[in-house]
């Protein structure tokens, strides 16, 4: 990490300015968000789950305040694919956001068809899909509970997007499973995971729903350190409740490639940029702490094998033997 | 316009009535104010809050202080831990809000004959309204509900913001006694009113929107939802109306409102 611009680490196929982006369902069109903090700015913006045909979404309430945190269940609100290629995408794409979609469907089927359209816009950096909806049966969704469901939803998905859109897995932050996720998250073809979004909860009156926000933030970054532990070449978005540059320092120290920031932006729109911000301020030794080891381990393990996806450019080959404690 | 995210400075604290009312400097937020604008104000020190969602606020008016520029006149009604939190902070506490935010009211062309509806701490923003209301000539007529007097908002005020005031309580503690609900019909008759403004809870809304149609008054409602994050961003203010176009939809309170034209709400659904 030398050199005057120094570098953001990669995932493959999604050049990122900062290792710092939106949640899904957080920033919303993603104009709200754009008049608090530039969305050129930001490592990528994330929309919106999208589906194929539009929703209107479930009933109030959709939020509820819970300490640290809050339990949602919106429903997946969306204009559908038309109405966001119409007017939400066009708009993110001339701010010079690099615009990450979110994607949910009912069916396999539905999931083929829907990218398969989306997959022809322009201005596209990659598609999220979206597996750990805590609430996707109650609201209709394809509930991905095993292995299978998600092998046949990530191959559908790969064989109808063009190769140059890479494919982001979210999977469900469950410390037990999510290194089995993990795995077959890549192994379907998914150049990176997003780990640790909400934790399946209830509202009140007993709907499922998911929880967000620092209460989470513990047990995601666990998720996180499992997944890296297990499977050190595949690169992984750390999500949940982080709130601060500290944080973010957190899950980067424990391999993340880049973070998501959701829930803090609902407290703080302005939450995004300044961690963007604050990070890119770093001095190296921000970027270069102690860290679960990439390079040399990477081949020995039992890494998916992508020989298409690129080297991962910046993380240091750290010997962990070696490393400096701070 | 374009809201912004700010650290205020509380420059007063007083309780009038059952309500509290904040003056609160931030820059920025006040000199982009519209009658029917809001601010969220995050709960607890900023960067320490164990508290996510800020609590939205009606702005009441917006007034030059002494050294500060323009300052926040807010409205704060006690409802839980939040609020009180907001309601304990001393003189030159700081805190971080965010505003002005949502679609304002909007205001006639011509100078029509203008009725604004306010039930208790919600009557705020209608003061600032009925001056902007008055400087295009607009005659003002203004009928605020409470369930007694102690929730009257600012029922002195009123006398010199309008040219007309009906006071309606439950209890019947000042004015008449009875509902907002069971007067307006008759507010807007002897009005003549072309527009009416109203701010409430749900079902005064409803009736309200019901009597302007009735009289055949354009309505314009401030919608109060349950609000997360109040920016627009997370989806969770859901309001049921039927767009320009005829179609029926789903939009947010906090950004494609808090003002919507009453005859544009699908109130049976908002109020389930």
């Amino acid at each position: 990490m030398t050199g005057p611009i120094r570098e953001v680490p990669q995932i493959p196929g999604l050049a990122l300015r900062s290792p710092v982006l939106t949640a899904a369902g957080c920033g919303g069109t993603g104009r709200e968000l754009a008049a608090y903090s530039p969305l050129d700015a930001l490592g990528a913006f994330t929309t919106r789950t999208i589906t194929l045909n539009p929703r209107r979404g479930g009933p109030a309430p959709r939020v509820v305040e819970t300490p640290s945190g809050l339990v949602h269940s919106t429903g997946c609100p969306n204009p559908g694919l038309e109405g966001f290629l119409a007017t939400e995408l066009p708009p993110l794409v001339q701010s010079g956001a690099r615009v990450v979609v979110s994607v949910a469907a009912a069916s396999v089927q539905e999931y083929a068809d829907l990218v398969r359209r989306l997959g022809r816009a322009p201005g596209i950096a990659a598609v999220e899909v979206n597996l750990s909806a805590p609430d996707a049966a109650a609201h209709g969704l394809f509930d991905v509970r095993e292995p299978f469901h998600m092998t046949s939803v990530l191959t559908a998905v790969l064989r109808e997007l063009p190769p140059g859109i890479p494919v982001l897995a979210k999977l469900r932050p469950d410390v037990l499973r999510v290194v089995e996720a993990a795995r077959t998250a890549a192994e379907s073809g998914a150049v990176a995971v997003v780990v640790g979004g909400p934790q399946p909860a209830a509202l009140p009156d007993g709907r499922p729903a998911g929880l967000s926000g620092p209460a989470v933030r513990p047990l995601a970054l666990r998720c996180v350190t499992e997944v890296r532990a297990a499977l050190p070449a595949l690169p992984v978005i750390g999500a949940g409740g982080i709130a601060t540059a500290a944080d973010a320092r957190d899950f980067l120290r424990a391999g993340a490639t880049a973070v998501q920031v959701g829930s803090a932006l609902l407290h703080d729109p302005t939450t995004a940029g300044r961690l963007v911000a604050e990070l890119a301020s770093d001095g190296d030794e921000g970027r270069t702490g102690p860290g679960p080891a990439a390079g040399p381990a990477d081949a020995s393990l039992d890494a998916p094998d992508a020989p298409s996806r690129p080297a991962r450019p910046v993380q240091i080959n750290t010997d962990p033997s070696q490393e400096q404690h701070r | 316009m374009s809201p912004v995210h700010a650290t205020g400075e509380l420059l007063a604290s007083r309780k009038v009535g059952a309500y509290h009312h904040l003056s609160v400097v931030a820059r920025g937020v006040a000199e982009q104010f519209r009658p029917g604008t809001f601010v969220a104000v995050a709960v607890g020190t900023p960067g320490t809050s164990a508290v996510l969602a800020p609590r939205p606020l009606w702005i009441h008016r917006v007034r030059p202080v002494g050294g500060y520029g323009l300052a926040l006149q807010l409205v704060l009604d006690v409802r839980g831990p939040g609020t009180r939190w907001l309601a304990e902070q001393p003189v030159g506490a700081r805190l971080a809000l965010t505003g002005p935010l949502g679609r304002p009211f909007a205001l006639p062309k011509e100078p029509v004959a203008c009725v604004l509806v306010g039930e208790g701490y919600s009557a705020a923003p209608l003061f600032p309204l009925a001056d902007r209301l008055r400087e295009r000539g607009c005659a003002v007529t203004l009928l605020l509900g409470a369930p007694d007097e102690a929730h009257l908002l600012s029922a002195l005020e009123a006398r010199r913001s309008a040219r007309a005031v009906t006071v309606v309580t439950r209890d019947g503690s000042v004015g008449q006694r009875g509902e907002i609900a069971g007067a307006v019909a008759e507010v807007l008759r002897r009005a003549e009113a072309a527009v009416v403004y109203a701010a409430g809870p749900e079902p005064m809304l409803h009736a309200v929107a019901a009597a302007a149609e009735a009289h055949g008054a354009w309505s314009q409602c401030a919608v109060e939802q349950p609000l997360a994050c109040a920016t627009g961003l997370c989806h969770g203010c859901p309001v049921p109306v039927v767009g320009e176009d005829g179609v029926a939809r789903t939009v947010r309170a906090c950004v494609d409102g808090p003002v919507f034209r009453g005859d544009r709400v699908r109130w049976e659904e908002l109020g389930r």
